[in-house]
């Protein structure tokens, strides 16, 4: 799904702060992506999302090189990527079933094919009763969940998760977990990066760990 | 009693509607009401610009064929020289042209009206030298040969010149051209001018909605989709203003018209038909102003789309987008 192949990035003049990458992201699989804090965690997600280019190396992306997507091809492989932001970034404007709802109406899909996934999906990660309201209204880990449900709606081929439970209680951090082990065992590649190592316990699964830049693989 | 008043309060709530009817990008989000002022601004000078340009042009078409129509034959007198037979002799020459419909002497009180602001009332025409006009009525569809009819008068009557006002045509031709050109400049400024505004307010509008854009393109939107949350609102903000600056320079054309009309006769209303003529505008000003009307609305959609379209463009290219 995704390759590295010795990647680097620095900032500016400053030195590395991601060394020698070199990994795959294989279909189906499941992954946490893990280090300390400010070791690169996002930023290494970031690349993976083509958000930003790395300083060196290549990246592939089902199979093509970064380098070689065309502008035009960009949406398409925004839509195999799903992604769940650090900061929610849920409209404040559209009520939680729309937000979630948006990447299939943005794909142009007549309402009544998906209301009643969509209503499913906000039922199974306990919206049921929040679908209506506005998400200022929503706790921090209700945002959280919504912000999961909006990413995993249309079934991406590969979903990255920054820190997606750092907001919720611990039951419902299992909770969330068994929904992201769900999507994976849909077909779906998980990456989820967190520093929470109980929340990693709980599931045997490939462990990306950056620390001071390099990366480790525990499979 | 409870069992009924709660099966009733329960039957009563209302669902919440499950959608905010709200649409993507928020109408609130993108500038509104100064964007709107300001195409209406824009549309209504251009339409005054264009609407004058048509009204100085017709009026001075109207000049050039009116004086065209029209020439003059001054016979000047000479010690020893019969002016009435000089008359006669012109008078005579010049209706033997065909292009020639009527020749009419200045009669003596035409030509003391004529002389009474530089000379004063009470004159004695005969006293003085002053020369005989001829007015040469040419006939419409004709082409006369001016060069051929000033020789034979010449050659007849020593004393007559004549004159086609070709000059005074000359200078309204290159009036009409100058008020032309520079109205096409104004319109123009005005046109570019409201392109740069309409470009400024969908930056601001997607600046203001940033975060929308960048969602909307992390969730696979493409750059069609997201130009047209914003290709609707600016196209109907487009028309508005546009309708609103044409209507409002039609009126100010009535208007215009209409203060004429009621003051004829007084010298500011002369002032104003010498330089525009009756003050209405031909089928060819309205015609004008629909179509300023209709481009200044579509220039804002197709500007704002461009803007746009280029914007996610960016968002679209690999390593462009540094939030996550």
């Amino acid at each position: 799904m995704i390759q590295f192949e010795n990647v680097g990035l620095r900032y500016g003049l400053e030195p590395e702060v991601l060394s020698d990458l070199s990994f795959d992201l294989p279909a189906n699989s499941f992954q946490f992506l893990t280090g300390p804090s400010g070791a690169g965690k996002t930023s290494l997600l970031r690349m993976m999302l083509l958000s930003i280019k790395p300083t060196r190396g290549i990246i592939r992306v089902f199979g093509q090189e970064a380098t070689t997507i065309a502008r035009g091809d960009m949406p398409r492989i925004r839509k195999d990527i799903g992604v769940v932001f650090q900061d929610f970034r849920l409209l404040g404007h559209l009520t939680t079933y729309e937000n979630v709802a948006l990447p299939l109406k943005v794909r142009g899909q007549d309402e009544s094919s998906f209301k009643k996934d969509v209503t499913e999906l906000l039922k199974w990660v306990g919206l049921g009763d929040r679908m209506h309201v506005l998400p200022p209204v929503l706790s921090g880990g209700e945002k959280q969940r919504a912000a999961i449900a909006r990413a995993l709606i249309d079934q991406p081929k590969v979903l990255l998760a920054d820190e997606p439970t750092g907001n919720v209680d611990p039951p419902l951090a299992r909770r969330l977990l068994r929904l992201f082990i769900e999507l994976h065992r849909s077909g779906t590649s998980v990456v989820i990066a967190t520093h929470d190592l109980s929340l990693m316990d709980q599931y045997e699964a490939r462990r990306i760990v950056i620390n001071e830049g390099r990366l480790q693989i525990y499979d | 009693m409870i069992d009924t008043i709660t099966k009733k309060s329960k039957i009563n709530i209302p669902r919440p509607p499950l959608h905010s009817g709200r649409n993507i990008v928020p109408r609130e989000g993108i500038a509104g009401q100064a964007l709107l002022t300001v195409i209406t601004i824009m549309a209504f000078l251009a339409c005054l610009t264009l609407g004058a340009v048509s009204m100085v042009s017709d009026t001075a078409r109207g000049w050039q064929n009116d004086i065209s129509r029209e020439i003059t034959v001054q016979i000047r007198p000479f010690e020893n020289v019969d002016i009435d037979a000089a008359v006669r002799e012109a008078s005579l020459i010049m209706t033997s042209f065909d292009s020639v419909k009527s020749v009419t002497a200045l009669s003596d009180a035409a030509t003391k009206r004529l002389l009474e602001p530089w000379l004063g009332t009470g004159l004695q025409l005969e006293e003085l030298p002053i020369p005989v006009l001829l007015t040469i009525t040419i006939e419409d569809d004709a082409k006369p040969d001016f060069a051929g009819m000033r020789e034979r008068l010449k050659k007849a009557v020593p004393s007559a010149s004549l004159d086609d006002h070709r000059s005074w045509v000359d200078r309204l031709t290159n009036m009409a051209y100058a008020t032309v050109i520079i109205g096409a400049f104004i319109f123009i400024l005005v046109m570019t001018a409201t392109v740069l505004t309409v470009v400024f307010a969908t930056r601001g509008a997607m600046a203001g909605n940033r975060e929308i854009i960048e969602v909307l393109h992390f969730i696979g939107a493409d750059r069609q989709f997201i130009s047209k949350e914003f290709e609707h609102h600016f196209l109907r903000l487009g028309l508005k203003g546009s309708v609103a600056g044409g209507l409002a320079a039609l009126f100010a054309f009535l208007g215009l018209g209409f203060w004429v009309s009621l003051r004829q006769a007084t010298p500011e209303a002369d002032q104003v038909n010498a330089l525009f003529g009756t003050l209405s505008l031909g089928w060819v000003g309205y015609l004008g102003i629909f179509l300023v009307v209709m481009s200044v609305a579509i220039l804002t959609a197709v500007t704002s789309k461009i803007t746009v379209m280029k914007h996610v463009g960016m968002l679209e290219t690999y390593g462009s987008t540094k939030e996550i």
